[in-house]
């Protein structure tokens, strides 16, 4: 009995990964994703205050450790009543995703799809969040998703009303970026043995890059090719530069402006021409 | 274990599935987040036994699986080793023991999250090994310690404590 269960779960991972996504195990786990939506969606609703609540009480310990202003701050905040200091952070939240969308810094050629995000994986394998939108909104794999803050990641994998995305802080994802300041391009990835670190990476020695410089994904086209990510989507900011001698390249740390942990609805950058 | 037992071990399993991927993934301490999910396999194993254990495991990482979007079958076969090697444990040394959930839980935290690791490598993906196993395993594992014991009173309250010894069908007369 436990020999055969051993053997189907191979023989799943084994389908799963070769048939990939667009497979016929695909189209039965997106079956099963969009049949178990409902149960996610409502877990997620019910979480939220608690979700909410473990936010604030986390917040409350970072607060302690910084200045008096803070602390201040926090106990001002103590006062309130917190599902309604947690609705008006909700409302201001979603009103800069709508802000962001409508906003000049909204890359062209794109329509958004607001998600919730509702799941994460468990354990700390991959770093990725599992949204309410799928095909049936128009999402696709490889689509990018943004926050107001700035870039978030790239769907990897869709189901009609569900869609997985990698986060920019995955071992495997690299975005081409640019320096706003200089010009200085590199390729953003995650740093090893960090949490929510980022490095631009191969940024060339004599190039320029200063710290609190502002970091924007590159969006290149070369020919018939064109990078997954439109240009000018704010990634982070520099948080130090260096470099040695028998390095090919600077070494600079980048810190992103999106909380990752944090995160409660994106939106998916949908390519307009591409259609529904 | 009667029907009635294990459509509410079933449920218990289905909805901390539900409650790993929607709440407990979130709940980051120091870097690590608790695993529910494994906890509660890990427990109704050692309760129910390693049969039991492997299906309710084997059920457990496959919703994970269809929730998340992940490759499916990799959950499964985490849990369904766990849950097999929990209900064994139980079956042999560990009734007597009354630490006996905790060191299960711990010790297959551990396994676990090696054999996870493991397993993605092997599947080529690209895995923060650093820090799984020196930043996020050891919180993990305190908050996977923290759950077994409640856990395992709600386990008895809803499923009903361990399962009794199987009765003796056959007689083998050894001259």
């Amino acid at each position: 009995m436990v020999g055969a269960l051993v053997l189907l779960a191979l023989v799943l991972i084994t389908l799963s990964v070769r048939s990939g996504p667009d497979g016929p195990l695909g189209g039965v786990q997106s079956a099963g994703a969009t049949a178990l939506r409902p149960f996610a969606v409502a877990v997620e609703r019910i979480a939220q205050p608690f979700r909410d609540a473990y936010g604030w009480v986390d917040s409350l310990f970072g607060a302690r450790s910084e200045a008096e202003r803070l602390r201040a701050e926090v106990r001002e905040l103590r006062q309130r009543a917190i599902q309604n200091d947690f609705a008006r952070q909700e409302n201001e939240y979603l009103r800069r995703l709508i802000s962001y969308r409508d906003g000049p810094r909204f890359p062209a050629g794109f329509r958004s799809v607001a998600a919730e995000v509702i799941g994460r994986p468990a354990g700390e394998f991959t770093q990725a969040i599992v949204i309410a939108a799928g095909s049936r909104d128009g999402v696709r794999v490889n689509d990018p998703v943004v926050s107001a803050d700035g870039l978030v990641g790239l769907v990897t994998r869709v189901a009609p009303r569900t869609a997985r995305v990698q986060l920019l802080t995955d071992q495997s994802t690299a975005v081409s970026a640019i320096d706003l300041r200089t010009r200085a391009s590199g390729i953003v990835r995650h740093a090893r043995g960090t949490r929510e670190t980022l490095v631009l990476d191969r940024v060339r020695k004599r190039d320029v890059v200063r710290v609190g410089d502002e970091i924007v994904t590159a969006g290149w086209r070369a020919g018939g090719l064109s990078s997954l990510y439109p240009k000018g989507i704010p990634i982070g900011e520099v948080t130090s530069v260096g470099q040695t001698d028998t390095d090919l390249y600077q070494q600079v740390q980048v810190d992103p402006y999106v909380n990752f942990g944090g995160l409660d609805a994106v939106l998916v950058l949908v390519p307009r021409e591409r259609g529904r | 274990m009667s029907a009635g037992a294990a459509l509410r071990a079933f449920a218990l399993v289905f909805l901390a599935a539900l409650l790993q991927v929607g709440i407990v993934s979130a709940l980051v301490v120091a870097g690590g987040a608790p695993d529910l999910l494994l906890v509660l396999v890990v427990v109704l194993a050692l309760e129910r036994g390693s049969v039991p254990g492997a299906v309710l495991g084997f059920a457990g990482g496959l919703v994970a699986d269809v929730l998340t979007l992940d490759t499916l079958g990799l959950g499964s076969l985490v849990l369904t080793l766990a849950g097999f090697w929990a209900g064994r444990y139980g079956e042999t040394v560990a009734r007597s023991r009354r630490l006996a959930p905790l060191l299960a839980v711990g010790v297959i935290t551990v396994l676990a999250s090696v054999f996870s690791l493991a397993l993605r490598y092997l599947l080529g993906e690209e895995v923060a090994a650093g820090h799984v196993l020196g930043t996020a395993l050891a919180p993990s594992l305190a908050l996977n310690l923290l759950l077994a014991l409640p856990v395992l009173r709600l386990v008895r309250k809803v499923v009903g404590g361990p399962a009794a010894a199987e009765p003796a069908t056959e007689v083998e007369v050894v001259v």
